[in-house]
């Protein structure tokens, strides 16, 4: 007698990214362009922090909601960089990073049946997460030709009688996308219109290049009523494996957040905790270096695939680029597979984010030069493999 | 361009053709942009950072504070620059506090150290006192440390 799975669990699909990190696994000196977390350490007085903590015997459990210290820097952080403000002991949860924070939120809001909208392609948790928690997902593909933005006019003709939730990821993974104010504001007022609750994943937003400004949806008017703000360390301080992320948003809705992590989590590891007082208030400097180097490794990669005559547009967050293969007549799946077996370089299906993916694969340039020149070197020679063969055919 | 010599600072033999492909200029523009930071003197010279662990192993190196009496035309910047001169200076700089100037002085054995401060720097006139200190053992030197810590382990695919 074997032990039955839940029907609702058993149907959730693989991840397409773990289809991959196996096959990888059993190579050796494969370079990886597939890796969605920062190569840096944790900048050095973080983690002198953290260890500070230890030494002081800061190993217990903390409030539910995270250290009230934690809370107010998030406040203080979210009020300087967002522009909106929270009231940090009720309007603020410190989550196991914002994964967890998306399940909390889903299931708190969530009735079996009630619709959830995002834009596709997406991070990979986003649809599962949608489905665990009893919703129905629905996406909204957005294309390479309008650099992956959301536009209101998509989201408006998506909106059916269960639409509830619509969750927004800018600076997006996979694509880099980065919404500008004004298409933002649209999106704002199409929500308003059509009473939407917004799930807004803003991880990446420090990761914004050219100096652009990153807008939060929750700062326009009207919006941060109907909106929870998903953010994080562990991108932008390369904090990835501390786990520690958090939601703002209107205290009815922590509240119910809370009740879920406290029997599911109990509580953000407290060494986590610590460090990341240390991020968001001294980490600035450390931070904007990190971020000088994706911006001018992304330059690099950007040109180095659309020499290659693989069309790259070129992104404006996060550290992906997402380069658009269909020249070559392969799908993303045969391009990243036979990328892999015979060039030993490895990158992501765009399909992996979803079907409007098709046609792309994500390249992530949080990985060093070195690596990303020998990287684009064998990309070159695959495909001009390629090219040689359909000549030849 | 800032990120010009950040990108030197950090490795002056980087190609031109990739600071060019990052700064997402051409390779001329590079040329000319370092030519010119040259010329203005805002770039002084290219260095070799060596481990002395590994290398001119006996070599002695002393930071050395000095006291000095200020001139009254001139400050401090006649007798520091004549105690800059002197080819066993690697580093001479006016410091604010207790002392002076803070001078780094290499050479051959610590009689040469020795020598340097009885005979060449103490005999200057507007030298009042001096302290010396040697250097035992360097753990990171112009931003580069001596013993590297291996890259963190990462998984190969991640979302």
């Amino acid at each position: 007698m074997s032990i039955q799975i839940a029907d609702h669990v058993r149907d959730v699909p693989r991840s397409g990214i773990r289809d991959f990190f196996e096959i990888v696994q059993s190579m050796h000196d494969v370079i990886s362009l597939g890796i969605g977390e920062p190569d840096f350490a944790t900048p050095w007085h973080i983690r002198e922090a953290a260890i500070y903590s230890l030494e002081r015997g800061h190993t217990g459990y903390t409030s539910n909601l995270g250290l009230p210290r934690l809370r107010r820097a998030i406040g203080k952080y979210v009020a300087n960089h967002f522009g909106v403000h929270y009231e940090p002991l009720g309007e603020v949860l410190v989550s196991v990073g914002v994964s967890e924070a998306i399940d909390l939120a889903l299931r708190a809001i969530l009735n079996p049946g009630d619709e959830v909208l995002y834009h596709e392609p997406c991070y990979v948790s986003y649809s599962p997460s949608v489905i665990l928690a009893g919703g129905v997902p629905r996406a909204i593909p957005t294309r390479g030709a309008d650099h992956f933005v959301l536009r209101a006019e998509a989201l408006e003709r998506s909106i059916a009688p269960r639409s509830k939730v619509l969750m927004l990821n800018f600076p997006t993974n996979p694509t880099g996308a980065t919404m500008p104010g004004d298409e933002l504001e649209k999106i704002a007022a199409v929500c308003i219109k059509h009473n939407l609750t917004v799930l807004s994943d803003e991880i990446y937003s420090e990761l914004t290049y050219d100096s652009a400004a990153h807008f939060s949806v929750a700062a326009f008017p009207g919006m941060k009523e109907r909106t929870i703000l998903l953010h994080g360390v562990s991108k932008a301080y390369a904090m990835t494996g501390w786990r520690i992320g958090f939601a703002c948003a209107p205290q009815p809705v922590i509240e119910a957040m809370m009740k879920i992590h406290q029997y599911a989590i109990l509580c953000a590891p407290i060494m986590g905790q610590e460090a990341a007082i240390e991020a968001l208030e001294r980490g600035e400097q450390s931070m904007l270096s990190m971020r000088r180097e994706y911006e001018l490794r992304r330059n690099y990669i950007v040109r180095g695939f659309n020499e290659l005559g693989l069309e790259c547009f070129k992104p404006r967050g996060a550290f992906y680029v997402f380069p658009k293969i269909t020249s070559t007549g392969l799908t993303s799946r045969e391009f990243s597979l036979q990328l892999l077996r015979e060039k030993k370089v490895a990158v992501v299906p765009g399909t992996a984010f979803g079907s409007s993916g098709e046609g792309h694969i994500r390249c992530s340039y949080a990985t060093g030069l070195d690596q990303i020149k020998v990287a684009l070197e064998r990309i070159g020679a695959f495909c001009s493999q390629l090219n040689a063969s359909k000549a030849a055919a | 361009m800032e990120a010009l010599i950040d990108l030197l600072q950090k490795n002056a033999l980087i190609p031109r053709e990739d600071i060019a492909r990052l700064l997402d200029l051409t390779t001329d523009q590079v040329e000319e942009e370092i030519s010119r930071l040259e010329r203005e003197g805002v770039i002084l010279g290219y260095q070799t950072i060596i481990n002395r662990e590994k290398w001119d192993t006996d070599i002695v190196t002393a930071v050395i504070e000095v006291k000095i009496t200020p001139e009254r035309d001139g400050g401090f910047d006649r007798v520091a620059s004549r105690i800059a001169k002197f080819e066993e200076v690697q580093t001479c700089y006016l410091m604010s506090g207790g002392y002076d100037l803070l001078i780094v002085l290499e050479a051959e054995n610590l009689r040469g150290v020795a020598a340097f401060v009885a005979e060449k720097l103490s005999t200057i006139e507007a030298v009042q006192a001096t302290a010396t200190h040697f250097r035992l053992k360097t753990y990171k030197e112009n931003g580069a440390f001596h013993h590297f810590e291996p890259a963190p382990e990462r998984l190969s695919v991640s979302p």
